[in-house]
C-alpha cells in the first residue's frame, strides 16, 4: 500500500468525522437554543403544512432571494441546483449495485459540471465588480469561491483531459467505506480533486457553508403564525413567571 | 432648514437608485446616552462599567444561548448581497454601514473573534475584530440607525432578520452601562408611571374632558373618553402620543365615535395608559414583559372582557406576537393571574384585538353609519408601517394587515390610490423614525431615512393628486408630520385612519 493511499484515506476519514461531527454539532446547538418570541417575516403560514410550503419554496426556489435581486438568483440557483446533480452523480463512486436513477443522471452531471463553474463566476464577478458587494466581502468570501470553482474545474479536467482510473477511484472509496484500504490512482489531477474535496469538508462546519442547515432553523421563516391562538414559551421565560408579581 | 444635505427625490422610479458608496459618512451620528437616572431603574449600569469588555462578550454568550434567531443568524449569512440595496438607511445616506449586512458584520465579527474556531484562529481571513472603544463606538452609532423594520429579513433568503441583530446589540451595550437616553428615559416612565410621557392620572383625565367638550362642541353629541370605569366591556390601550399629538388625536376621537355609536362599553386606564412598549426596541425581554404586565393588571382590576389596541405599530407587534408569551393575553398563561384573566375575556373575540379589525367588523355589520363624502376633499394614500405589516396580522388571513386597513379606509374614503408595489405591504419602506429613533439627537437619520418613502409618495402625489397619507402608527405619524416639509410636503397631510373614520362617522344616526 502507497503512503499517497494512506494519507488520503486518513484524510478522508478524518475529514468525514470533522464533517458529521461538527454539522451535528452545529444543529444540536440550534435545535437546543430555544426562540423565544414568535418573530415570523409576515404574512406567514397559519398552519404547519403552510410552513413546509413555505420552507420548501425557499430551499427549492430561494423565493425570497427571486424577490430580492435577479442576478444573484439566477447564479445562486445555478450553481446550487448544479451542485445537487453533480453530488448526486458521484454517488456512483459510492455505492455497488449502481441505482438505476444514479445511472440515469449521468450526462446531466456533466452539463451540471459547467452550470455549477459558471454559476460560481457569476457570483465571483458580483463580489468583484458590483461596489457594494465587493464592500461586504471578505477574504473568506474568496477563497469559498476560488475553493469551489478549483473543485469544480479539476472536476471537469479529469473528465474531459486527464482521464483517471474511475474504477480504481471507486474501489479506494468502497475500500474506504468498508475498512478495506484500495489503492488510489496517482494522478494529480484527481489528488488536486479530491485534496480540495476533502478541504470543503472540513472547512463546511466552521464557516458560513453553515447557511445549508441554518436556514431549517431561521425562525422567521420556520414559524407559524398563531401567537394570538397558541401560547409559546421558551423555558427560560417561563421561569421568569415562577414567583410572578 | 438643516446643516446636511436632504437627499433629492427622483420622481422617475419607485425604488430610490442604489447610490454611490461614501463609507463612514454616518459615523459620527450618535443619539443622547443615557444617563444613570435613566439606566438604573431598569436594572443596567449607570454608567460605562470598567471590565466593560468582558462584561459585553458574557453577555453576548448569554445571549446566544437564549435566542435562536441571533446565534443561527450570526452564523449563516454568506454575504450574497441581496439585502445591500433594501435598506431605507443607507438608500437615504450612502453608509455602506448602513447595508443591513454590513450593520449585521459589526457585532458578527466580535462574535466570530469570541465564539468561533475560525474568528479564534484566523480573524482576518474571517473577518474577526476584538472588541474596542471604537468598534462599541461604530455600534451605539450603526444599531442606532437601524429602526428594526425588518424589511432586509422579507429579502433575505435565510430570513436573517437585522432587528434581532441590533435589539441584541443594544441589550449587550445597556448590559456595559452604554443605553440610549430617548428609550431608556422613556421607559423608566412607563414603569413608573404607566405611559411613555409621565402623563400622570389627573392630566389624563383632564386631557380626556377637554376632548369631550371638543366632540361635543363640534358634533353636539356626547361622546364619552372614559378612564378606569370598572365593568366596561373594552379596555382600549393606546400609545399615549394619542391623547396629545396632532394627527394622533383625531385617530383617538374616531375610536371614541366608533365605540359610541357601536354601543360599546369601554374604558382606558391610567394605570396602563400606554401601548407603546419600547422594551422590544432595546431588545430586553424582562423589561418588555414588566411594561405588558401592567396592562394585564389593568384588564384585571378594570375586569373587562375585551382588550383593544389602538392606531400604533410596534404596539401591536408586541400585542399581537408578544402578549401570548410575555403575559397570556390570548390563550391565557398558567400561572393564577393568567388563569384568572383568561376566565375573564370573552372567547368569541381575538385577544387583542386590532382597533381596525373592530371597526372593520363593525362595517360588515352595518353597525356604523359612514358618509364618504365628508371625505371628498381628499386623495387618499396609505403608509403600510413596517412593524403592522411585516411582523403582525389582523384578522383570520394572512395579509389580513394590508387589507383590513385599507378596506376601513375605502369604507371612509371615496379617493384611494396605493403607492408602488415595491414600497407597500410586505414590501413596505420604514418612516425613518421607528425602533427608538424618533429622537430629535437623531434629526439627520431620520430625515435621510425617510427618502424613500418621500419619493413613492411624491409620485401618487403628482400622478394622482393625493393629498393624505394615511397611517395606523404613533411613530409614523408624529415622524411625518416632521420631516414631510424637509421635503416640501405639507406637514398636515399624515392622518391617522380613524381620523378619516371619525370624519365620516353619522353620530346618533342609529337612534
Amino acid at each position: 500500500m502507497s503512503l499517497l493511499t494512506v494519507v488520503f484515506a486518513l484524510l478522508f476519514y478524518v475529514a468525514t468525522l470533522i464533517l458529521i461531527g461538527g454539522l451535528a454539532y452545529r444543529i444540536r446547538l440550534y435545535a437546543k437554543t430555544p426562540a423565544p418570541l414568535k418573530i415570523p417575516t409576515m404574512p406567514a403560514p397559519t398552519t404547519k403544512s403552510g410552513v413546509v410550503v413555505r420552507m420548501a419554496s425557499e430551499v427549492v426556489l430561494f423565493n425570497s432571494l427571486f424577490k430580492s435581486n435577479k442576478w444573484i438568483w439566477i447564479f445562486g440557483w445555478m450553481f446550487h441546483f448544479a451542485l445537487l446533480l453533480v453530488v448526486l452523480r458521484h454517488l456512483r463512486y459510492f455505492i455497488e449495485p449502481v441505482w438505476t436513477w444514479v445511472v440515469l443522471i449521468q450526462p446531466f452531471g456533466i452539463y451540471a459540471g459547467f452550470f455549477m463553474v459558471l454559476g460560481l463566476l457569476g457570483l465571483w464577478a458580483r463580489r468583484l465588480f458590483v461596489e457594494r458587494i465587493r464592500y461586504i466581502s471578505g477574504p473568506s468570501d474568496h477563497l469559498i469561491l476560488a475553493l469551489l470553482v478549483a473543485i469544480g474545474v479539476s472536476g471537469l479536467m479529469i473528465k474531459f483531459v486527464f482521464p483517471t482510473d474511475i474504477v480504481a477511484v471507486k474501489a479506494f472509496f468502497l475500500g474506504l467505506m468498508r475498512f478495506d484500504l484500495q489503492p488510489l490512482p496517482t494522478d494529480p489531477m484527481l489528488l488536486v480533486h479530491l485534496l480540495l474535496v476533502a478541504v470543503l469538508m472540513i472547512i463546511f462546519p466552521i464557516s458560513k457553508l453553515l447557511h445549508a442547515p441554518g436556514i431549517f432553523f431561521s425562525p422567521t421563516r420556520n414559524q407559524v403564525d398563531d401567537s394570538r391562538e397558541r401560547r409559546h414559551l421558551a423555558p427560560w421565560a417561563a421561569k421568569l413567571e415562577q414567583g410572578n408579581d | 432648514m438643516a446643516d446636511y444635505e436632504i437627499p433629492k427625490l427622483n420622481p422617475e422610479l419607485d425604488v430610490p437608485e442604489i447610490p454611490a458608496l461614501e463609507p463612514d459618512k454616518m459615523a459620527g451620528l450618535k443619539p443622547f446616552v443615557a444617563a444613570p437616572a435613566h439606566q438604573e431603574p431598569l436594572g443596567f449600569p449607570g454608567e460605562l462599567v470598567d471590565n466593560w469588555q468582558q462584561v459585553a462578550i458574557d453577555k453576548m454568550g448569554e445571549l446566544l444561548g437564549k435566542y435562536r434567531s441571533l446565534q443561527v443568524y450570526l452564523d449563516s449569512c454568506v454575504k450574497c448581497g441581496a439585502c445591500t440595496d433594501k435598506c431605507h438607511y443607507f438608500l437615504g445616506t450612502n453608509d455602506p454601514k448602513n447595508m443591513p449586512v454590513a450593520r449585521q458584520d459589526l457585532l458578527r465579527s466580535v462574535y466570530r473573534r469570541h465564539f468561533t474556531f475560525a474568528g479564534k484562529y484566523f480573524p482576518k481571513l474571517v473577518g474577526a475584530r476584538d472588541l474596542t472603544e471604537e468598534v462599541l463606538d461604530e455600534w451605539y452609532s450603526y444599531f442606532h440607525q437601524c429602526s428594526q423594520c425588518r424589511r432586509c429579513s422579507v429579502y433575505c433568503p435565510y430570513g436573517i432578520d437585522t432587528a434581532e441583530i441590533s435589539m441584541a446589540a443594544r441589550e449587550i451595550m445597556d448590559a456595559v452601562g452604554k443605553g440610549q437616553k430617548y428609550c431608556n428615559e422613556i421607559l423608566g416612565k412607563v414603569l413608573k408611571i404607566g405611559n411613555n410621557l409621565g402623563l400622570p392620572e389627573p392630566a389624563l383625565v383632564d386631557t380626556l374632558e377637554g376632548l369631550e367638550e371638543d366632540i361635543k362642541m363640534d358634533t353636539g353629541v356626547d361622546v364619552r373618553l372614559p378612564v378606569d370605569v370598572k365593568g366596561a366591556e373594552v379596555l382600549l390601550i393606546t400609545p399615549s402620543a394619542d391623547f396629545f399629538a396632532e394627527p394622533h388625536i383625531d385617530g383617538l376621537i374616531g375610536y371614541a365615535k366608533v365605540f359610541h355609536q357601536a354601543g360599546i362599553s369601554w374604558t382606558l386606564s391610567s394605570y396602563a395608559s400606554e401601548a407603546g412598549n419600547f422594551g422590544m426596541f432595546i431588545g430586553s425581554y424582562d423589561t418588555m414583559r414588566k411594561a405588558a404586565l401592567r396592562i394585564r393588571q389593568a384588564a384585571l382590576e378594570l375586569g373587562v372582557k375585551r382588550i383593544v389596541v389602538g392606531e400604533c405599530g410596534h404596539a401591536w407587534r408586541v400585542a399581537y406576537s408578544f402578549w401570548n408569551t410575555l403575559t397570556g393575553v390570548g390563550a391565557g398563561a398558567d400561572d393564577p393571574f393568567g388563569q384568572m384573566l383568561q376566565k375573564q375575556l370573552d372567547p368569541r373575540y381575538p385577544q387583542p384585538q386590532h382597533i381596525c379589525e373592530l371597526t372593520s367588523d363593525l362595517i360588515d355589520r352595518g353597525a356604523l353609519k359612514l358618509d364618504k363624502s365628508a371625505n371628498d376633499h381628499r386623495v387618499v394614500t396609505f403608509h403600510d408601517s413596517c412593524n403592522v405589516a411585516r411582523a403582525t396580522r389582523m384578522g383570520d388571513r394572512p395579509g389580513g394587515q394590508f387589507e383590513i386597513p385599507r378596506k376601513v379606509i375605502q369604507s371612509v374614503c371615496a379617493n384611494y390610490v396605493d403607492m408602488a408595489p415595491d414600497t407597500i405591504r410586505q414590501n413596505t419602506f420604514c418612516c425613518g423614525g421607528g425602533g427608538g429613533l424618533l429622537t430629535d439627537d437623531l434629526m439627520e437619520i431620520r430625515v435621510k431615512g425617510a427618502m424613500p418613502r418621500m419619493q413613492a409618495l411624491d409620485q401618487v402625489m403628482n400622478e394622482n393628486g393625493v393629498n393624505t397619507m394615511a397611517s395606523i402608527c404613533a411613530i409614523c405619524k408624529s415622524q411625518f408630520s416632521k420631516v414631510l416639509p424637509y421635503y416640501d410636503k405639507p406637514m398636515h397631510m399624515i392622518a391617522s385612519v380613524h381620523q378619516l373614520v371619525s370624519d365620516s362617522i353619522i353620530l346618533g344616526a342609529k337612534e
